[in-house]
């Protein structure tokens, strides 16, 4: 058996007692990337020497005794939208081409701090905007399920490295099911955690009332692992939550006694696959038959989620790439062209003696910016901008975003009346598995309806996580979406790991 | 009331992005779409509802006034498109 089948958790247990040095595992899972991204495409940066310098450096002090961190020499993936410093950061886009940060974000800092062996980041949506990774403004991810596939996004490179063994953990970020989606379309398991519960400083910002860091790895012991380690009250990020964080690792092993499961009517509806529908209702039987209690919840506004989100999400990210001004870092037109060309219109409208648009021209500093943005923004990222610039503008706010904010309300409301039920609410993590490359490159709005089963978890700020249930007639994965009330990521992880000792779905792997 | 042409043009310069007639064209199309089907959000009742900016009942975050190391200046600088010794360099403003 090749140490590519083992989970983190027992990858862990092998490096404890030596059976495996950080280095030794490090190299594997480095030629494993050498051998598959090239069709894969899931990394858009590995640098093996930095992997091997810290692999090398934990395993000396593993063997001058000294106590490790939680993650003690695992390789761990990191989505290319969390700042590391001295390494550059995208956030797949041509803006950040050259951008290296000058600090860690405190997720990286807390990977480090446990030991982690950064592997290399992932491609990713440009800032994190999408569902299939096709927004990367530099590459392409492929479905390890099937190469003509996506992986999903914004998360795809996380999920699809996890998925073809290129690492055994990895972070991806959550804005409206960029985790789950991902980790659904790709066959493993991914959480988002509660709004609050991994710091977001240093993380990218695209919609900051929604941004959460999280884990995918392959079962749901590795999640919590993982999580463990990231979690936590940060000093430096005031919206996240000061709350004790539990040992995930410590309770995920002890199944839920009594589980009281709660199925959305809503989350069934007209558009799901069938062979989606089929394998949910198999997992739904799975936990009845270890004991779990089935109920009926409403969640009445959840139709509502994907229209509220494409308001608020749009909102927040026209503020937060207001930053991408060619002045501070990123990248910057060429100055000499643009004031060519500012000058030359200058000239024809003179010419023409058009005095209202003589007076209403860009300054340069204005067009510094527009040109710089508009030359480095791709097309999925402008449209959302847009959409936030629009919706705030004078004559338009009330209408859209102070409406959007209400119904935001009305959707948490329904979750806090149906966990006063349930554990858990239990469906689908999306409507059908993995599309096709390329499916939906002319209709965003269709892109932007396969986030109906998530975004939700994203506008309410609760937890949910996407666990494999199923292999469709297709051969393509299936994913099962638990959800729960803020903070209660150990039921989440507690059940999904009570549905993985009796199912092997997350065990099953492409080709 | 559909989105307009106009309208967009306009929300560009708000943007600080810029569009070829073409590409102008095509986002009225798409963003009047997603207009369309955000307005479903008009049947719903919020008359009474406060509205949620926010999940995190969080407010107004203080720390302890205690110097603390911030970001070294070359650092911030290190990645500006241009710069002129300690500040970053930006076409004319006055003047223009």
């Amino acid at each position: 058996m090749s140490v590519l089948e083992f989970t983190a958790t027992e990858l862990l247990a092998e490096l404890t007692v030596g059976n495996v040095s950080a280095t030794e595992l490090t190299r594997v899972y480095l030629a494993q990337i050498e051998q598959n991204d090239e069709a894969i495409g899931a990394f858009l940066n590995v640098d093996a020497e930095r992997a091997l310098t810290q692999a090398k450096a934990i395993d000396q002090r593993r063997q001058a005794g000294e106590q490790l961190g939680l993650l003690a020499g695992l390789p761990v993936a990191v989505k290319d939208v969390l700042c590391t410093k001295g390494w550059t950061t995208t956030c797949g886009s041509r803006m950040l081409e050259q951008f290296v940060p000058p600090y860690d974000a405190t997720v990286i800092n807390k990977l480090k701090a446990a030991d982690a062996v950064l592997i290399g980041k992932t491609n990713m949506d440009e800032f994190a905007m999408g569902g299939s990774t096709e927004n990367s403004a530099f590459k392409k991810t492929h479905n390890p399920w099937g190469l003509d596939r996506t992986p999903g996004g914004s998360s795809g490179g996380a999920a699809a490295c996890v998925a073809a063994s290129m690492a055994p953990l990895s972070v991806g970020t959550d804005t409206g099911g960029s985790i789950r989606q991902p980790a659904a379309f790709c066959g493993v398991t991914g959480m988002k955690p509660t709004y609050g519960r991994v710091s977001r400083y240093g993380l990218v910002a695209f919609a900051s009332s929604f941004d959460q860091a999280g884990p995918l790895a392959m079962a749901a012991e590795d999640v919590a692992l993982l999580l463990e380690a990231i979690a936590g009250h940060d000093p430096v990020d005031s919206t996240s939550a000061n709350v004790p964080t539990p040992s995930y690792t410590a309770s995920v092993r002890e199944p839920i006694k009594g589980l009281r499961l709660g199925v959305a009517r809503e989350h069934f509806g007209d558009g799901l696959d069938g062979g989606v529908d089929s394998a949910v209702r198999e997992a739904i039987k799975v936990f009845e038959s270890q004991g779990a209690i089935v109920r009926e919840v409403s969640l009445p506004h959840s139709k509502y989620a994907i229209a509220t989100y494409y308001i608020i999400a749009p909102c927040e990210a026209s503020s937060n790439l207001a930053r991408y001004d060619g002045v501070h870092y990123g990248y910057r037109t060429d100055e000499k062209e643009m004031l060519a060309e500012l000058a030359e219109e200058r000239k024809t409208l003179e010419e023409a003696g058009d005095r209202a648009k003589l007076e209403a021209m860009d300054t340069s500093l204005v067009r510094m910016y527009r040109k710089t943005r508009s030359e480095a923004f791709g097309p999925e990222v402008k449209r959302r901008v847009m959409l936030g610039s629009y919706a705030l503008s004078a004559g338009y706010y009330d209408a859209y975003y102070l409406k959007a904010l209400k119904v935001r309300r009305l959707i948490r409301e329904d979750y806090d009346a149906a966990f006063k039920d349930v554990d858990l609410i239990i469906g689908p993590t999306t409507a059908t598995p993995a599309f096709k490359l390329g499916e939906m490159n002319e209709d965003p709005l269709s892109m932007y309806l396969q986030d109906l089963y998530t975004v939700s978890a994203n506008l309410a700020g609760i937890a949910a996580i996407s666990l494999p249930c199923g292999i469709t007639g297709e051969g393509l994965p299936v994913g099962l979406q638990l959800q729960a009330a803020p903070f209660e990521e150990e039921k989440l992880l507690r059940a999904a790991h009570m549905f993985q000792q009796a199912t092997d779905w997350h065990t099953k792997r492409p080709r | 009331m559909g989105l307009t042409r106009d309208e967009v043009a306009k929300v560009s310069l708000l943007a600080r992005l810029r569009f070829s007639d073409e590409e102008l064209d095509t986002l009225t199309t798409q963003m009047g779409q997603v207009v369309e089907y955000i307005r479903q959000l008009e049947e719903v009742d919020t008359e009474s509802v406060q509205p949620m900016a926010h999940v995190a009942d969080i407010h107004n975050v203080l720390v302890d006034d205690v110097p603390r190391p911030s970001l070294d200046r070359e650092d911030a600088l290190a990645n500006a498109p241009k710069r002129d010794d300690e500040c970053y360099r930006v076409p004319a403003v006055l003047g223009d």
